[in-house]
């Protein structure tokens, strides 16, 4: 079995770039049908090997894999090569990508039936499962980084598919922006990394991570500063982009532009992961750096309390989902800088399917609504649409953190991690993560009982035709219902508080919070009876009771508080001008430092003066040296002697 | 003594001369005391034991040279008023340049820059001394080679001289291959046909 | 007796005066060629004194070839100027501007 392992790595990662590549360059000879079955069969044969890749490491305890597949080439010492490190986390986080990724190909055969971009779509998201693939497998930082930039520029393809859509090249081009700002701290960490350790290789770094642990370096004038800090926060700055963490956050909304279920699942569920998966995958550098932690934890709090606030005032549905995933993230991030790594892998695992159910309702009620995305024009379906509702809730009860839903032990492990952290930023991220339990509930059920309750909103066309949507969609809700209710409850104690993960996540004894969550962990039942004694489970439910209060009892109230509010209100509403501040400062500043080069730089400084400059001063020239081109001998002749007379005084004199 | 009185007769007569040649009006009479010029200058040359030269200098310059110019000046259809129009205003300027040359000049020959002793004057040479003979031996030992060198300037300036100022057609006749070459049976050769007639004279 | 540099003084006088006969005469071409003649001459005046006084044969050998160049110019120069003459029917410097730039 272990032998046959390498070959099966190996077809987990190429099957989708053969399908990618078959979809992409041949799309046209294969046609629809061809496309979508030799990506899906490569994306399905993908998942199942990852699942048999799962079953063989983790229940079976077989060897951790780390080897190296193929050398690219050796300069000065150093090797880049493609290698797989497979070990617990990466097998978790390979059969999360590979599944949902199958199941994008799958639905999207409906999704995208009339589009005339079929194979391109498809040749996109298996290429995007590669990159994925390769991304999470990878044993080194070479390959990490090119998995990285995969992710990114499928992103971008995808963001921008309808690339007729003025908004979606502008969003694309966003969120390009925005990651490459990341990837240009994450490739700085990498060269640092590679200068200070001297290779690539994940296992030999983090060997010597201790023996540099203490390691100094000069970057700024005089000022020592940590080797492991600056290494980590240049990393961390590539997860901040990725994940889209504040203030890099700014492209994740946006990507709603893309082709809704698919770009919704990738960019909530998958790709966006890829930086909480990084962080958790390097570990044992982070442990070493208290700064980089709690700048972790300072960011992860920020955007979870920042963003969630920004869903309460969003009235496009699938707005408030993308929001409130950027306060999930930053919830991951604050799990990673307590040093509860496996808590943040749990909550994205969790999280991948409960908000995987949130937006596929939220498709269900915009298809069922003609494409209406605004829930002021919504309200009352739970009477046409039971199915939908009913999942809805699980899904919302599952994102405040009911007690017993699958997010209630991830988010509530977090809470308590943070709670038992140590570092200094840990106060003030508790208080953050806390205020956000309450702002969660509170625009989830805003977002719930705007659409399903109260008064009937919609025009009559609309209501005339309302029904519950078919079962192909509430099919997929109903799957996706059972996990997001369940799962937390299995996985809670062997993911968190049994040895999991192995020697993937290391923790320093001094951090390890979860170890001491850990002592008073007695079975999941003791988990939920302990939640009743802490705060997050009163503040959610007052968070609905709020919500209730403010949208079903006095659904005048909420107009009240904005116009007794306006400024913090507009504030909201403009996301603290991040957006304006970007496209002021950075695109209008870039704007105008082009516009500078090139009307100084280009013509005026090339054109004018290096080109036509030239040409212009040798006319000049020649013009002046025409005039003593007279033509007369006389002239000619004076010249002449004027300089014998010069030579000869000169000859006399020196 | 007497040498002395020669050499400032004949420079006072170069240097009248000269000033001549370049202020007199008529190009005709230019090139007749350009004529004195060489002859004054031919006097002071065998002063100082150049006889050959000086005898050249006359004889090729003033009898080839100058007449040639003489040729040329009274062939032409000069408009004389015209040339010499701006006469006056440029002497001033041409004064100022010939003083600055001539200073300079002076500096230089005066100054005792080449470092150079004043030799004095030589001996009169001693009899069957020839200038020419010795002049003969430099040219045709060490200068054989640049004195062919003049010759073929001379031989150059001859024909460039000629074919500048031939003014006809080529007159001359030569073969011209190709048409010789293209030339057809029929235009050379005529065959006659000529009855054959019996022998009138037998036996005679 | 005549010493050295009475005979260069001379010659430099004679140089002087051809050069500002060039300036003065820079209309007629016949009398620049002719001042050229002059020049030349008091260039060999030079080349003769140092040769008598210097007992050197080598500045009678150069005065030679200058003589012989010198006839060589004058002559292709008058021929030239025949020539201009019959296309120009002028010898005004004035009018020989065709190279002005």
């Amino acid at each position: 079995m272990a032998d046959n392992m390498e070959t099966i790595y190996l077809c987990i990662v190429l099957f989708p770039l053969l399908g990618s590549i078959i979809a992409g360059l041949f799309g046209r000879y294969i046609g629809r049908s061809g496309a979508h079955w030799v990506t899906i069969i490569g994306v399905g044969v993908s998942s199942i090997l990852s699942l048999i890749a799962y079953k063989y490491i983790v229940f079976d305890n077989g060897d951790i894999y780390n080897g190296t597949v193929y050398q690219w080439l050796v300069s000065g010492g150093i090797s880049l090569e493609i290698g797989f490190l497979i070990d617990r986390l990466s097998v978790t986080m390979m059969v999360v990508v590979s599944f949902v990724s199958w199941m994008i190909h799958i639905y999207t055969i409906g999704y995208m039936h009339d589009d005339p971009g079929y194979q391109r779509f498809f040749s996109y998201i298996s290429l995007f499962t590669f990159a994925m693939l390769m991304l999470v497998m990878s044993n080194n930082f070479m390959q990490l980084f090119f998995g990285w930039e995969g992710v990114g520029l499928v992103s971008y393809l995808l963001i921008g598919f309808w690339f007729k859509r003025e908004s979606a090249i502008f969003a694309s081009l966003k969120a390009f922006l925005a990651n490459r700002i990341g990837d240009f701290g994450f490739i700085l960490g990498i060269a640092a990394v590679l200068m200070y350790f001297n290779t690539l290789d994940y296992w030999e770094i983090f060997n010597s991570a201790p023996s540099l642990a203490d390691e100094k370096v000069m970057l700024i004038g005089g000022y020592e500063w940590s080797l492991m800090s600056v290494i980590c926060i240049c990393l961390f700055i590539g997860a901040m982009g990725k994940s889209a963490q504040f203030p890099l956050h700014v492209w994740l909304p946006d990507s709603m532009e893309g082709p809704t279920p698919i770009s919704a699942l990738i960019h909530a569920a998958t790709m966006v992961t890829a930086g909480i998966f990084m962080v958790a995958r390097m570990s044992p550098l982070f442990e070493y750096s208290e700064a980089a932690l709690n700048l972790v934890l300072v960011i992860g709090a920020i955007t979870a309390f920042f963003m969630g606030l920004l869903g309460l005032v969003q009235n496009d549905i699938k707005r408030v989902i993308a929001y409130s995933t950027l306060s999930q993230l930053g919830y991951m991030t604050v799990a990673l800088g307590a040093s509860a790594y496996a808590a943040a892998i749990f909550h994205l695992v969790t999280h991948a399917f409960f908000k995987a159910l949130l937006f596929l309702a939220a498709g269900a009620v915009i298809i069922v609504l003609h494409h209406e995305q605004d829930m002021r024009k919504m309200g009352g379906l739970y009477k046409y649409m039971p199915i939908t509702w009913f999942t809805c809730l699980i899904g919302a009860l599952a994102l405040i953190g009911f007690p017993g839903t699958s997010g209630f032990f991830s988010k509530d492990a977090i809470i308590e991690a943070v709670h038992a952290s140590t570092l200094p930023a840990a106060g003030f991220a508790y208080g953050a993560v806390l205020a956000c339990v309450l702002i969660t509930a509170l625009y989830t059920f805003r977002l719930f009982f705007l659409v399903f309750h109260g008064k009937e909103r919609m025009d009559n066309e609309t209501w005339s035709h309302l029904h519950e949507a078919p079962a192909v969609v509430w099919g997929p809700l109903a799957v996706l219902a059972l996990p997001s209710l369940i799962i937390g409850a299995f996985l809670v104690g062997p993911l968190l508080f049994g040895d999991y993960f192995g020697p993937a996540i290391y923790v320093l004894h001094d951090h390890n919070v979860l170890a001491e969550i850990g002592h008073e962990y007695h079975g999941v039942f003791g988990f939920i009876l302990h939640a009743f004694l802490q705060p997050p489970v009163y503040l959610a439910l007052a968070g609905v009771f709020f919500a209730w209060l403010l949208y079903i009892r006095l659904p005048d109230l909420p107009e009240k508080i904005a116009s007794k509010l306006k400024p913090v209100h507009q504030v909201l509403l403009n996301k603290y001008g991040f957006d304006d501040f970007n496209q002021f400062v950075f695109a209008g500043g870039a704007r105008l430092f082009g516009r500078a080069l090139w009307q100084i730089g280009d013509v005026k400084l090339i054109d004018g003066l290096v080109v036509n400059g030239s040409a212009l001063s040798v006319r000049w020239f020649s013009g002046v040296i025409r005039q003593i081109q007279s033509g007369y001998l006389y002239h000619y002749a004076f010249a002449m002697i004027l300089a014998l007379l010069l030579l000869i005084f000169i000859f006399v004199h020196y | 003594m007497v040498e002395l009185v020669v050499f400032y007769f004949f420079g006072a007569v170069l240097v009248i001369s000269a000033s001549m040649v370049v202020t007199i009006r008529n190009p005709v009479f230019a090139a007749l005391f350009l004529v004195l010029c060489f002859f004054s200058s031919a006097a002071i040359w065998l002063l100082m034991q150049a006889e050959f030269l000086a005898i050249a200098l006359v004889l090729v310059y003033v009898g080839a040279v100058m007449v040639l110019f003489l040729f040329v000046v009274m062939m032409l259809d000069i408009n004389i008023a015209r040339i010499r129009e701006g006469f006056v205003r440029f002497l001033p300027f041409g004064v100022i340049v010939a003083l600055l040359m001539l200073i300079a000049i002076s500096l230089i020959v005066g100054s005792g820059y080449f470092e150079m002793k004043m030799p004095a004057a030589p001996a009169s040479a001693v009899s069957g001394y020839s200038n020419t003979t010795e002049l003969g031996k430099a040219l045709f030992s060490n200068y054989l080679y640049p004195f062919e060198v003049a010759g073929v300037i001379l031989l150059v300036a001859i024909i460039a001289a000629i074919s500048l100022t031939m003014r006809k057609p080529r007159s001359s006749k030569a073969q011209q291959p190709s048409l010789q070459v293209k030339v057809k049976k029929g235009e050379r050769l005529k065959v006659l046909h000529v009855k054959a007639e019996p022998k009138q004279d037998q036996g005679g | 007796m005549i010493v050295l540099s009475d005979v260069l003084i001379l010659a430099a006088i004679v140089f002087c005066i051809s050069v500002a006969g060039i300036f003065i005469n820079r209309k007629n071409v016949i009398i620049l060629l002719m001042c050229i003649e002059l020049m030349l001459l008091a260039v060999n005046m030079n080349f003769i004194a140092f040769s008598y006084f210097l007992q050197d044969i080598n500045g009678q050998v150069f005065v030679f070839f200058i003589l012989t160049v010198a006839a060589a110019e004058s002559a292709i120069g008058l021929a030239i100027l025949v020539v201009l003459f019959r296309n120009r029917q002028t010898i005004n410097v004035e009018d020989l501007n065709s190279m002005k730039g």
